[in-house]
């Protein structure tokens, strides 16, 4: 039997990790449940929620009707009861119908009763894109929730956060949004495995670097990633953050690199006004006091997601994308450059030290 | 958070008749003395007056046990004290002081008092609905005898959540008795303009469960009703419903009436006054008995309204606690 080590670690794919966090909660604490539409169908949520039904049974495993403003409820008041819900939607557009709930009561009610009840959900939202995902596939919803009192968002980048989010979010008494990526379900790394949280308001730098800051929401972590190893054929240094929990924002890691390198990207998986980019900018100009800084602000295109990939490619964001935009703003009397190639996926993922 | 208890005015064996007069005079007195202050500006929240519908929670919470709990509308007042939520904590919450139930933050349209059930009543219609069938859920899943009463008007019949719960609870066999208190009227909207049919029953049937309609402000009859449909949900038998045609005595909002607006018929709501079911309940009890009921409830309300008067306002901190949990 392999041993991981940490010459060794062991090592799993970001929909793996969280199937195992979700496993872990569920044997640890009998009040976790799973529920949502398809969770216990032929596909598993792309895997997630597989043996889960076969090992907890229907009464901790269940479909529901395509209801999710009532079945967002009925986990609320499942929570407020004493359990702990998660309630999965396999694309975070669908959440929309489920806001009703999650905004006017899991978010208030804590508050409104004057602390005399506990919104104890969990609320897996997965972001699609490309393969002609289109207009209502693909939305990084993240935004609507940071703007809430009384919610929790977190957007893992990597497998190990991918797993000690979401147990952090299962034992949070608070309502959270688990934020999640298709294309972060390729993503493989090091995830240890026993049971461990990843604490809420802490942001991880990716990678070091001294000449621009780039902070990338959820899968733009990767692209931002990425995009600093294409930036060392031209000797730019790019140090890259990723922020995690998204609400709280921890705030401070990223001023200590802007400070550092005088100048921020913020990569959005969301449309740029209002965005998570927005709020990160806006926190740093406030706490700057006059220390000036530059800053570019990028993410989706301000129209709906297209399908075809000749536009759609133009819509979004990506490492080549990210990494001229970085070249321009470190080097800004030269000539406009843009990598060439991009790097492939697997070489750029996220290996640790977490 | 610790709370003070409500003291025990009447000693507690006491008949049915009793149980009913009491709880139903309390409730009008309580309402009685908010429209009566609300002019005041000492009241700091909209009240949404049960007054002329409190049949429906005084006969439906007899068919409870203390171990059941209840959600509810905005129009929750008379829901919250049948069920025996602390009267003190409710006048001092519609004060909006720190000792509320909701320690000055929820007001009149969010009462809740777990220990005694109440598991919390809201703004936006029908949004606890689907909360009843979650916390029936967990009941069920416990192996539990107790059961949940989700509260609403008709105007909630119109959300979807109300029909997506319908069809969950029965699909589960949830014990939930949904209690539609139906006074024809969502705001000023008249049911018809909303609805093809005056149907609820056999919409409720369509979902997989038993459904019942009373038909006049009757408490011994809505009582008798909801045990029926309650024996059923206990039995593990799955939710029922309950539609009880409802008169509300006063305007929307705020403690007058509103027959100015011209939206429906005053003779109607006359009619329904007239069959108002305090005097008839009264009259079920020797009149020295009655008396000591009422004198008993008024030296609470004017204990709790005291109560309110009293207690502080939350301070500045308080702004900021509770937005989350300690964890």
């Amino acid at each position: 039997m392999f041993m991981a080590s940490p010459d060794h670690p062991r090592i799993l794919s970001y929909p793996e990790a969280i199937r195992e966090a979700m496993e872990q909660e569920m044997l640890r604490d009998p009040s976790v449940f799973l529920m949502g539409q398809g969770v216990d169908d032929p596909k598993r949520i792309l895997g997630t929620t597989r043996g889960l039904l076969e090992k907890f049974g229907p009464e901790r495993v269940f479909d529901t009707p395509l209801s999710e403003d009532g079945m967002a409820g009925f986990a609320v008041g499942a929570a407020i009861a004493g359990l702990r819900p998660i309630h999965i939607h396999i694309r975070m557009d669908f959440l929309l119908l489920a806001v009703n709930q999650i905004v006017n009561m899991a978010a208030k009610m804590r508050y409104m009763y004057g602390g005399t009840v506990s919104v104890p959900i969990v609320v897996r939202g997965l972001i699609g894109k490309s393969w002609g995902q289109g207009p209502q596939h693909s939305q990084g919803l993240y935004p609507l929730f940071m703007h809430i009192p009384g919610l929790k968002v977190v957007a893992p980048a990597t497998p190990h956060d991918a797993k000690g989010c979401l147990i952090q979010s299962i034992r949070d008494d608070d309502p959270v949004i688990y934020v999640e990526h298709r294309h972060l379900y390729y993503q493989k790394g090091p995830v240890p495995a026993e049971p461990y949280g990843v604490p809420f308001g802490k942001a991880r730098v990716l990678r070091e670097g001294s000449d621009v800051t780039i902070v990338g929401v959820s899968q733009m972590a990767i692209e931002s990633l990425r995009a600093a190893r294409l930036l060392e054929d031209t000797g730019v240094r790019a140090e890259v953050i990723d922020p995690v929990s998204l609400l709280p924002l921890d705030i401070s890691t990223i001023e200590s690199s802007v400070r550092k390198t005088g100048r921020l990207i913020v990569v959005d998986n969301s449309w740029i006004p209002c965005g998570a980019g927005a709020e990160i900018v806006a926190r740093l100009a406030e706490g700057r006091n006059g220390s000036p800084f530059e800053v570019r602000r990028m993410g989706f295109a301000f129209t709906t997601c297209p399908t075809a990939p000749s536009i759609e490619d133009l819509f979004y964001p990506d490492a080549r994308k990210i990494a001229a935009e970085a070249h321009s703003l470190v080097r800004p009397g030269q000539r406009r450059w843009v990598p060439k190639m991009d790097v492939p996926r697997e070489e750029v993922e996220f290996k640790g030290p977490f | 958070m610790s709370r003070p208890r409500p003291i025990a005015m009447v000693p507690p064996r006491r008949s049915l008749a009793c149980r009913l007069y009491r709880s139903f005079y309390r409730i009008r007195r309580v309402e009685e003395e908010v429209a009566r202050i609300y002019p005041t500006d000492a009241i700091k929240s909209p009240v949404h007056l049960s007054i002329g519908q409190e049949a429906v929670s005084v006969g439906v919470c007899e068919a409870l046990r203390p171990t059941d709990v209840v959600f509810g509308s905005y129009r929750g007042h008379a829901m919250y004290l049948a069920k025996g939520g602390d009267l003190k904590a409710m006048m001092a919450e519609l004060y909006g002081k720190a000792t509320g139930c909701a320690r000055g933050k929820g007001g009149s349209m969010h009462l809740i008092d777990t220990g005694a059930g109440v598991m919390g009543t809201s703004a936006v219609v029908a949004t606890t609905i689907p909360l009843a069938a979650g916390y029936a859920f967990f009941l069920k899943a416990r192996g539990s005898n107790a059961m949940v009463a989700s509260f609403f008007g008709d105007g909630a019949v119109d959300e979807g959540a109300y029909h997506e719960t319908m069809n969950f609870a029965a699909l589960k066999k949830l014990p939930v008795l949904f209690v539609c208190e139906n006074n024809s009227f969502a705001i000023h909207s008249h049911h018809l303009t909303r609805r093809h049919s005056d149907n609820l029953c056999e919409r409720a049937r369509s979902y997989g469960m038993p459904a019942r309609q009373v038909g006049n402000p009757d408490t011994r009859e809505i009582r008798r009703v909801s045990a029926a449909l309650v024996g059923r949900i206990r039995k593990g038998e799955g939710p029922a419903f309950l539609e009880c045609l409802t008169c509300r005595w006063k305007e929307h909002v705020g403690p007058g009436e509103d027959h100015h607006l011209g939206y429906r018929d005053e003779a109607d709501v006359r009619s329904w006054m007239e069959r108002d079911d305090l005097p008839r309940l009264r009259a079920l009890l020797p009149s020295g008995r009655a008396r000591e009921i009422e004198l008993d409830a008024e030296e609470e309300i004017a204990a709790a309204i005291r109560f309110a008067e009293e207690s502080p306002f939350p301070l500045a901190g308080d702004l900021w606690t509770d937005v989350y949990g300690v964890s």
